[in-house]
């Protein structure tokens, strides 16, 4: 089996964005960048069920700027085999449908059995990209997974849904999104971080895939969220209830 | 301009998430429409009818939309969208599964997590797990949206009902296959719908200590929550978890126990109405965002707080 694992280059989860002067977008300029979490999450789960034996090569592929080939490097070296970087303008910001379509194009060529990714980047935090690729694709979809079980024809995933879990069970190919409980990546080695370096990386641009990723939607502007009046500190129990009743009013 | 709510139920009750989208349904038409798609769901059917400002409701009963699989659900959506101008539903797990998909089948690049109608084709979001806000505006002839159901006040139900249409197409793309649920039940209030919820986090130290805020939840009819530390210490169920990546809320009241108050945390429960905040760290974070902030040990206050409280 072979399965193609999609990644994305985001600011990094430790790094607090703040909007850009004129407020026409994020300021990005200088900012640590990583392989979006939920996407380190998908290709660990490729590489455990390459070291279980279910399956034979691992593909990546990213939709970037040139530089996307940091974080493609960095799921190389956590144990995929060869990538393909999907290259566009850095300035370029490319939305989910956008993305789907590409994707859709790297399957046909690729012909994977089974599909994963983030269920969502930390940037954007759309929740999308997955379920617009498995439409286009025409794919059953496993999304928000927490559990998958492989067999050769199936995949059984549970999926992290309000008030609990759910399961389903697909027929393959399908695509498959990752929650946070999936898995806990673990931290390349040097030696994979080096091997990782020799591995192949394919370059394409959207337009050789016949795919028009200009974006649908605009942005108008990007703003902090408007902030909280500045609490109080009360000192006991009596005045935090006193307050509550006479002040807040909601006991 | 024509609106379509897809609706979440339970075949009798429509799910309270999806009246906090026809709320914002109503706001951007003056016709909505309700798809209530499922199996064996005439009743909640009829209930969606009694909702207020519903025009119309539209009913797909039939055995593949049972469980509201998206592969099954989307192409139903599909067919009807073109007499759309917006097709809506909750920003839930349900409503995030399916909106996308439906969406990619019509060409559509869809918004999630709408907090804001600016205009007709303006909108608010949190991107960057709510650090800033984007105003985005859509070029798409249908604009598929999410909407938080925090962000929108709740609609009523009504004593007149609205016209409920049958569609007799049944689409079904026979790729999934519904397993089970392992839903957690509770006596306790949904967190997405609790007027007062207690959360925990780190602080709590084990699971069993988390029985004290459980009491000190029943005395308010309130709801237990937890942190993703608190979670990922194995304190609390996943299901229990607030946060950007968890449960977005917005209680009336929410009180933060032990808890440090991570930008991740903070994004799903920020838009509380009121917040306190009990730590013995008085350098927390948590402290930022609340209105009151109590400096004290948990485990002193928080049963002195369920013998003194009187509701």
């Amino acid at each position: 089996m072979k399965v193609l694992v999609s990644v994305k280059r985001v600011v990094d989860y430790n790094v607090k964005v703040s909007p850009k002067d004129d407020n026409s977008g994020v300021n990005l300029n200088n900012l640590k960048m990583s392989l979006n979490p939920f996407c380190e999450i998908a290709v660990e789960e490729a590489v455990r069920l390459k070291e279980k034996g279910v399956i034979e090569e691992i593909v990546v592929v990213s939709i970037g700027p040139q530089e996307a080939q940091e974080q493609i490097r960095a799921a190389l070296a956590i144990g995929a085999d060869r990538a393909i970087l999907i290259k566009v303008e850095s300035d370029l910001e490319i939305q989910p449908l956008g993305i789907a379509k590409c994707l859709k194009e790297v399957f046909d060529q690729e012909k994977p059995d089974l599909v994963l990714m983030g269920k969502q980047s930390i940037d954007g935090d759309n929740n999308q990209t997955g379920q617009m690729f498995a439409a286009l694709a025409n794919l059953p979809q496993g999304t928000f997974a927490s559990e998958l079980t492989i067999n050769p024809t199936h995949v059984t995933v549970t999926r992290e849904v309000d008030g609990g879990f759910q399961t389903l069970r697909l027929t393959l190919p399908a695509v498959i999104t990752s929650d946070l409980r999936l898995n806990e990546p673990r931290y390349a080695s040097l030696p994979n971080i080096m091997k990782a370096k020799k591995k192949p990386i394919d370059e394409i641009t959207p337009e050789e895939l016949g795919v028009d990723v200009s974006p649908r939607i605009t942005v108008v502007s990007v703003d902090f969220p408007p902030d909280r009046p500045e609490g109080i500190k009360v000192s006991s129990v009596d005045e935090l209830l006193e307050k509550l009743k006479n002040e807040a009013k909601v006991i | 301009m024509n609106v379509l709510v897809i609706s979440e139920h339970n075949n009798n009750e429509i799910k309270e998430s999806t009246m906090h989208a026809v709320a914002a349904a109503c706001k951007l038409g003056n016709s909505v429409d309700l798809l209530v798609a499922g199996f064996n769901c005439s009743i909640a059917a009829t209930n969606g009818a009694k909702i207020e400002g519903i025009t119309r409701v539209l009913l797909a009963d039939s055995e593949p939309y049972e469980n509201q699989l998206a592969e099954n659900i989307a192409p139903l959506i599909q067919q009807i969208a073109p007499e759309y101008s917006y097709v809506l539903m909750a920003a839930t797990t349900t409503g995030k599964n399916i909106i996308p998909r439906a969406a990619a089948l019509v060409d559509s690049q869809p918004m999630s997590d709408i907090i804001s109608i600016v205009n007709e084709d303006t909108f608010k979001r949190p991107i960057y797990a709510g650090n800033v806000i984007a105003t985005i505006q859509s070029s798409d002839k249908i604009k598929f949206m999410t909407v938080r159901t925090t962000a929108f006040e709740s609609v009523l139900k009504k004593s007149s009902s609205a016209p409920i249409e049958a569609i007799e197409e049944s689409f079904d793309l026979e790729k999934s296959e519904f397993v089970k649920n392992d839903i957690a039940s509770s006596e306790r209030p949904e967190l997405t719908s609790a007027r007062v919820i207690i959360s925990g986090g780190r602080g709590m130290l084990n699971e069993q200590n988390f029985k004290l805020l459980e009491d000190l939840a029943d005395k308010f009819g309130g709801a237990v929550g937890a942190s993703r530390a608190a979670v990922d210490s194995g304190f609390a169920p996943n299901d229990m978890q607030v946060g950007q990546t968890g449960k977005i809320v917005a209680p009336d009241l929410y009180i933060a126990v032990g808890i440090s108050g991570a930008i991740q945390h903070l994004a799903g429960m920020k838009e509380s109405k009121v917040i306190v905040a009990i730590n013995k760290d008085p350098e927390a974070p948590i402290f930022k965002a609340a209105d009151y902030g109590l400096v004290a040990d948990l485990f002193d206050v928080i049963p002195e707080l369920e013998e003194k409280l009187i509701v």
